[in-house]
């Protein structure tokens, strides 16, 4: 007992690697990856599934690092990542990578404090919170925007992730990109060494923290706190204007996205527009360039171009972002590029 | 005739005990082996970060994954402070329920009932333990915290603000979670006391308390040291309720009321997604949390050792 306290991750690794062996016949498609597009993922499996009864594909919500991972093992027919993959990589998948922004959410900032269910924060005041310079609610920095509303004299209590997450990376992604200060003192990453507050495991563990604390506030994804009835700050855009987290807003920020022709990797970090919402991200189906097995392929390449289509109808319903049309036409070509 | 099949029945005998001796052997081995391997299969992808990070590692009070700058200070002193504020609890409490439950203050009923439901906390899974850190714990220290940073504030450790996701949280459940452990082998190690000590203690003209003092629980010492040793270890290495409770800061305090970090919560929180260098931190991390539960092993031993020498002339 005493001793054996890594073993479970060990094994955990070994079990993970166990179940998502590749499966040879051509007609079972093993994906693996991030956890936050899971649910939509597993819609579209169980629609496409449903035409096609003959084929089995199974996706398992194991994390973006654990989905790059077994993706550059050839374990996976296909992977899924919240960040995409940086260059280097990318470089060491032998067979090629073609990157399909897949689906897509908001980061919002979820708050408990009684008495206030409309608050406005401006660009500074958010990451002067989060970089713990902000400590008090009645701050006069949040006073400016909410003047008509008392703001209690409590401290703020700020909640984030503790495991790595793909939700950190877009949100320190976005303050970094604000905020030269956070960008020197914090930066950008799954995990990051935050100056202040409180850490939960999950959005369920942040949202714990939050409903705990009078005077929290912390980041979730947009659709867990919808379908969770969370209260959630109105933010200040790049534009000045203050802009509330809907489908619309993100479908906004999504659509100002400038996406090379050959690699579909950008981030909206700090959207241009006066009706984008500021924190908005993809989340990427990593797929390779080459099948060895023609059916295998043709299959990845089917069920793909299902969810691309008409799978983005059961986005919204989900709280994801349904792609903007430009972006499902430059899926649709990147596809191509798939043999 | 009788005589050689006496003989027969020996020899026969003889085979079974040299297989059930191969099998104890081979049970002991396999033991040995695994505790090995997994020594090594930590050791070996912990190399990188060994070498690159060196005893700084132990010293250096940040960890940013982002920057590749890996200092598990915070997460050793947090799981040392919680293990000991959890052991200072629980020890003198666990103690005291074993001499209860091993004298005869209560019918024998009463006692085997108590017992068993003392017993039955060491049953209850740790996540079972952080909800209801959730729901009771926290709120109860962030009470008591404000109480305690107001007037003894200027002490680093009640300094404020205080969080209910807190070192003290996360040491208080610790203590319960240990409580049944200490209990069971204290209790265990008393009523195995010869009952010819005790009556021994009271015709010489010793008092009850003076009994329990002087001869019942020195001569239990080593049982209770044994208790310890294995509350300790389960309290270094338990990571679901700690991770749930403790608030999981990795920024370096001195406050109870402030968050703090574990290795085994830093190790359950970042070890899923993390990436090349971060997963030999990670290991070595791992390592030293396995050291140090070698290292609490090992100071138990030898005071149990002094502890046995010390009452070998009682028994």
């Amino acid at each position: 007992m005493k001793l054996t306290v890594p073993f479970p991750f060990l094994l955990g690794i070994t079990a993970a690697q166990l179940l998502t062996w590749p499966a040879f016949a051509a007609t079972q498609l093993q994906g693996a990856g991030a956890t936050f597009p899971s649910p939509l993922y597993q819609r579209w499996i169980a629609e496409y599934t449903k035409s096609n009864p003959d084929l089995q594909i199974n996706y398992q919500g194991i994390g973006s690092g654990a989905g790059i991972n077994q993706f550059t093992k050839n374990l996976v027919a296909f992977g899924a990542s919240d960040a995409a993959m940086k260059d280097e990589e990318i470089a060491v998948v032998k067979r090629g990578v073609v990157l399909i922004p897949a689906t897509a959410g908001s980061i919002v900032l979820v708050y408990r404090l009684p008495g206030v269910d409309n608050l406005k924060l401006s660009r500074k005041a958010y990451t002067d919170i989060f970089l713990g310079k902000i400590t008090r609610w009645n701050d006069p920095a949040i006073i400016q925007t909410n003047n008509k509303v008392q703001l209690p004299n409590i401290p703020i209590i700020v909640c984030s992730r503790s495991d790595s997450s793909g939700t950190t990376f877009v949100f320190t992604k976005h303050l970094s990109a604000i905020s030269p200060e956070f960008k020197d003192q914090v930066g950008e990453g799954t995990t990051v060494t935050w100056p202040t507050g409180l850490a939960g495991k999950g959005n369920d563990g942040v949202t714990a923290l939050i409903k705990q604390n009078d005077g929290a506030i912390g980041y979730v994804e947009y659709g867990y706190a919808k379908n969770n009835k969370l209260t959630f700050a109105t933010l200040q855009n790049k534009s000045g204007e203050f802009i509330t987290a809907t489908t619309a807003s993100g479908i906004a920020t999504l659509a100002t996205t400038q996406f090379q022709s050959d690699l579909l990797r950008a981030w909206p970090s700090d959207p241009d527009g006066k009706d984008t919402y500021p924190i908005a991200t993809f989340t990427w189906l990593l797929l390779y360039k080459k099948y060895e097995n023609k059916e295998q392929g043709e299959a990845v390449k089917k069920f793909v171009n299902f969810g691309l289509t008409e799978g983005q109808k059961f986005a919204e319903d989900l709280g994801y972002l349904p792609l903007p049309k430009e972006v499902v036409e430059k899926d649709l070509a990147a596809l191509k590029m798939v043999e | 005739m009788n005589i050689g099949q006496s003989f027969g029945t020996m020899k026969h005998a003889r085979r079974k005990l040299d297989l059930f001796l191969i099998l104890t052997w081979a049970a002991s081995v396999a033991a040995v082996i695994t505790l090995v391997w997994i020594i090594a299969s930590i050791l070996v992808p912990a190399l990188p970060a060994i070498q690159k990070t060196g005893f700084t590692f132990f010293t250096n009070a940040i960890w940013d994954a982002n920057r590749q700058r890996f200092g598990a200070l915070p997460f050793l002193i947090g799981t040392t402070v919680t293990s000991l504020i959890a052991l200072c609890i629980a020890l003198p409490l666990g103690v005291f329920i074993a001499l209860f439950l091993s004298e005869n203050f209560l019918p024998p009923l009463l006692r085997q009932i108590i017992r068993f439901v003392i017993e039955l906390l060491a049953a209850i899974p740790s996540v079972i333990y952080g909800l209801w850190g959730i729901a009771i714990v926290v709120p109860f220290v962030q009470n008591l915290g404000q109480h305690l940073s107001e007037p003894f504030g200027f002490l680093p450790i009640f300094e404020g603000p205080a969080f209910g996701n807190s070192t003290l949280t996360a040491s208080l459940v610790l203590a319960l979670m240990v409580l049944p452990t200490i209990t069971a082998i204290s209790r265990n190690a008393l009523v195995t006391i010869p009952k010819t000590l005790r009556e021994g203690s009271y015709a010489i003209g010793a008092t009850r308390w003076e009994t329990i003092f002087r001869v019942l629980l020195p001569t239990a010492a080593p049982g209770i040291v044994a208790a310890t040793i294995l509350a300790f270890g389960r309290a270094m290495g338990e990571t679901m309720a700690v991770a749930m409770l403790i608030g999981n800061s990795k920024r370096l305090t001195w406050s109870l009321l402030s968050p703090g970090g574990t290795l085994a919560g830093l190790l359950a929180n970042e070890f899923p997604e993390a990436k090349g260098l971060q997963v030999s931190a990670l290991m070595y991390a791992a390592l030293a949390l396995v050291l140090l539960t070698l290292l609490v092993n090992m100071t138990g031993e030898a005071v149990l050792h002094r502890a046995e020498k010390a009452t070998a002339g009682i028994r």
